[in-house]
């Protein structure tokens, strides 16, 4: 197997997943990129690890209608063979935000997620239905508050400004306060049963509800339309616009190619690589809104494949892919939330995000704290050279030979990690450190720690913080 | 300021989660107060009176006894125009003092530049808690953000002293910023420098450090602990900021079981903070802001209250000047904005107050505008 193919499927996994062993990155590149695309795309054909109900059973504290959605979530999302679906889950997760700091209900914010899992890579304008009849979004946004003739403009405006056109395109607004009024109207009737948050109503999930008596049935003008609209009819006309084929398009770019300007600025900020951009506004109108055709397309662009180590990667990611890496928690066991804890204060809670603008990314996601707190987290777990996933990369880079020169040793832990690649300085001054030990006998009993402390260095580089 | 007597120093007290105005600072002698607050209601016996119209909530003693020896302001009716009742935009509003629209820059960001233009201390401002607050934020600006400053340093998991040393040497090197390598690789580069350098001296604060004071065992103490350390450990720190996890003061629901306990365990470890100073001769050398991101609304919900408009913030120390400051909103049902306290006194004028007066900077190119002073600070 050739390491480019590797190298690429290295790529593709940290992209289109939370990052593979290398075992797995050889056996994927030997049935193909294309293939692999495929089988990421069609998470239907695979098994996923673990279902919530199994977990119950193993873990009474993960009663979902308890707590521990977000424990849960990222267990499935370790262990899960269908990597991109849990990806794309975290994706419209940064997109159609709700926090559960507002609702407080873990059974509704676990509906949610599902319903993103069933939608997220089918055709958009199914998924804005959706997400405009989720119990956790109606209430977090306020909908169930929207009423014939007294309107709450809450999700009527983030519909519109978040999650379908954006605030503006080429430096011209995308819509007016009347449209997002107008909007709101649309959306008058679309409510819940009692049931969010959590207190004082119980532990019992919301339903979504129409009511037709709610429902304000005059005449609208929205984005140019005139008619007596209903929400549906809003989010038809939202999906024919250019300005949402750019909205999603810039997003899936952010959060799979390459870091983004940030999203508030994007009116004035022009894509950083507006050939791929057009090319999946394309693909947005062509497969009638289908998000699974614009992954396809974006998978297989020279653009993406060519984009390598070019965003910063997410808490999430970081604490998902290492457990990956190490080969921990691949069963259930006590402890997971510390793990937890670890991305909230790497600055990353699954299920709450700081608003429903989302998380901010690229260099956002570090400063001083967040730094030293991801570093040393996956420093901590790469130097223990009793997880699996590390001694496999020991017993593969002792399998190569009986001996290791020190470039070899350098070389070796950056191909196991995924075929990282650092500056030349920096690859240096690696292979200058592990010179000091000389070639090294891998069959002594030093060696697994040897590897481990350089494991601990490359994890520590700059070059790392990028996937 | 003399020679002879040290910088000025803020440190920022965090209230995340919108404390509730009209249980903190009590207007117990309104008689609208009562009839909105049916079963939350705080009577002349129960508050810590000031006067008689207004008195701080029962767990607030340490607080009060401030109060008594004039060092606390309160700020009455504190809040800005359009008020938003997200939590998280009414923070960056705080965090930015820019309430028409998305600013990057916090405002103690841009004092931070203002007092360490030329960067010549990466510790100018350090920040207690999980992740860094906007407030401090700003380009080319470097906090240290610290979660636990007892195990606080870079790559801490490598075994022994000497390998750790080289490891870190070698992380230095790395780090070292590259020319032509770009904004945010330079920006990368900076943080993880500032980051090792940072954890280097700040590892010393609790070595050097020694108090009669015991702090609560909370989050909270323990960072305000870290603060005394920090600035009994004189690194020329003059910016220090902490607070409580989010949503801690959210109290729509069983408010009457949450409030006395949040702020019994805060005003505990303030006046614990406030002791250790004393005991090191270090309490006049600074003032604390206490705030929150809004008011609660003025009709209780049966069990809590939930997003209101209009608040209340404290600043104390030595050097501030106690007493009331702002006007106390009316309780009126004609008054109240959609329900809420109308707020009167803006943020901004808060923080001009002491940006100018304690810290000594030019308030109004960090604020972005001029606004009306109060005289709080001696």
């Amino acid at each position: 197997m050739a390491d480019n193919d590797i190298a690429l499927m290295a790529h593709l996994m940290r992209r289109a997943g939370f990052g593979a062993q290398y075992e797995e990155l050889e056996a994927r590149a030997a049935k193909g990129y294309e293939a692999t695309v495929e089988e990421l795309l069609h998470p239907e054909d695979n098994s996923h690890g673990m279902d919530l109900d199994l977990g119950e059973r193993y873990f009474i504290e993960w009663n979902h209608f308890i707590r521990c959605v977000p424990e849960y979530i990222a267990f499935r999302m370790i262990n899960s063979k269908s990597q991109l679906e849990e990806k794309m889950i975290l994706f419209w997760h940064g997109i159609l935000c709700t926090a559960d700091s507002k609702t407080q209900s873990q059974v509704a914010s676990h509906a949610e997620w599902e319903m993103l899992r069933r939608c997220g890579m089918g055709s958009f304008k199914d998924l804005l239905l959706e997400i405009s009849k989720d119990p956790a979004m109606v209430y977090f946004l306020d909908n169930c508050l929207s009423h014939k003739g007294a309107i709450n403009e809450n999700y009527g405006r983030e519909l519109l400004e978040l999650f379908s056109l954006g605030v503006g395109m080429d430096g011209e607004f995308n819509y007016t306060e009347d449209d997002v009024q107008e909007c709101a109207r649309a959306f008058t009737g679309w409510t819940i049963t009692n049931g969010i948050p959590t207190q004082p109503y119980g532990r019992y999930p919301g339903t979504f509800v129409y009511n037709p008596e709610d429902h304000d049935e005059g005449e609208k003008t929205f984005l140019g339309h005139t008619g007596n609209f209903n929400g549906e009819d809003i989010i038809d006309i939202l999906c024919q616009q250019p300005a949402t084929a750019r909205f999603i398009s810039r997003h899936l770019y952010d959060f799979f190619v390459a870091d983004e300007a940030q999203v508030p600025t994007w009116m004035d900020t022009p894509p950083r690589d507006p050939d791929t951009i057009k090319m999946l506004e394309d693909e947005f109108f062509r497969s009638n809104y289908n998000i699974r055709s614009m992954l396809r397309v974006l998978f297989n662009s020279d653009a993406f494949k060519d984009a390598r180590f070019s965003r910063i990667k997410g808490p999430i990611e970081t604490v998902i892919g290492t457990l990956r890496l190490v080969g921990d928690w691949t069963t259930p066991k006590p402890g997971f939330e510390a793990i937890f804890e670890e991305m909230k204060h790497m600055g990353q809670e699954i299920l709450n995000p700081p608003s429903v603008e989302g998380w901010h990314t690229g260099k956002e996601w570090i400063d001083g704290g967040t730094l030293v707190r991801r570093i040393n987290f996956i420093a901590d777990h790469v130097g223990d050279v009793s997880f699996p996933g590390i001694q496999s990369i020991v017993e593969k880079l002792a399998s190569e030979g009986p001996t290791i020169s020190p470039e070899g040793l350098v070389e070796g832990c950056l191909r196991l990690l995924g075929h990282y690649e650092l500056t030349e300085e920096n690859h240096q001054m690696l292979v200058e450190h592990a010179r000091k030990s000389g070639v090294s006998s891998t069959a002594t009993r030093e060696f697994p720690h040897q590897v481990g402390e350089m494991l601990q260095m490359i994890v520590a580089t700059k070059e790392y913080l990028y996937a | 300021m003399t020679s002879n007597k040290k910088d000025p120093v803020l440190v920022v007290l965090q209230m995340t989660g919108a404390y509730d105005a009209l249980n903190t600072f009590v207007p117990y002698g309104d008689p609208h107060y009562a009839d909105y607050r049916n079963t939350l209601r705080l009577g002349p016996d129960d508050v810590l009176a000031v006067d008689d119209k207004v008195g701080f909530h029962p767990g607030m003693e340490p607080l009060k006894e401030m109060y008594d020896q004039g060092k606390v302001a309160v700020l009455q009716g504190i809040g800005y125009p359009n008020p938003n009742r997200s939590h998280f935009r009414s923070l960056d509003i705080w965090h930015t003092a820019e309430p028409t629209k998305m600013a990057p820059d916090g405002w103690l960001g841009n004092a931070i530049r203002d007092i360490d233009p030329n960067k010549e201390n990466i510790l100018t401002a350090v920040n207690f808690g999980r992740g860094l607050p906007r407030a401090l934020a700003a380009p080319g600006v470097s906090v240290a953000s610290v979660g636990d400053l007892s195990n606080y340093g870079v790559l801490t998991g490598i075994q022994g002293a000497d390998q750790r040393g080289e490891a870190l040497d070698i992380f230095a090197r790395m780090y070292a910023p590259m020319i032509g390598s770009g904004a945010v690789s330079d920006y990368l580069s900076q943080t993880g420098l500032d980051a090792l350098k940072g954890a280097d001296i700040l590892s010393e604060a609790p070595q050097t450090y020694s108090s009669s004071v015991e702090y609560g065992g909370s989050l909270f103490a323990q960072w305000l602990k870290s603060i005394a350390q920090v600035h009994l450990s004189d690194f020329g720190t003059r910016i220090l900021y902490t607070g409580v996890n989010p949503g801690t003061f959210d109290t729509h629901a069983n408010q009457h079981i949450t409030l006395p306990k949040l702020w019994g365990d805060v005003c505990t470890a303030i006046g614990d903070f406030y002791e250790d100073l004393k005991e090191h001769n270090a309490s006049e050398e600074v003032v604390m802001l206490m705030f929150t991101e809004f008011g609660r609304r003025v009709q209780e919900n049966g069990s809590g209250t939930d997003h209101g408009s209009g608040g209340v913030a404290f600043v104390f120390g030595d050097a501030v000047k106690g007493g009331l400051y702002g006007e106390y909103p009316s309780l009126a049902p004609d008054d109240l904005d959609n329900g809420d306290l109308h707020w009167n006194n803006d943020f901004r004028s808060t923080y001009a107050t002491l940006l100018e007066q304690w810290m000594g900077l030019d308030a109004n190119p960090i604020l972005g505008g001029t606004y009306e002073q109060f005289d709080f600070i001696r």
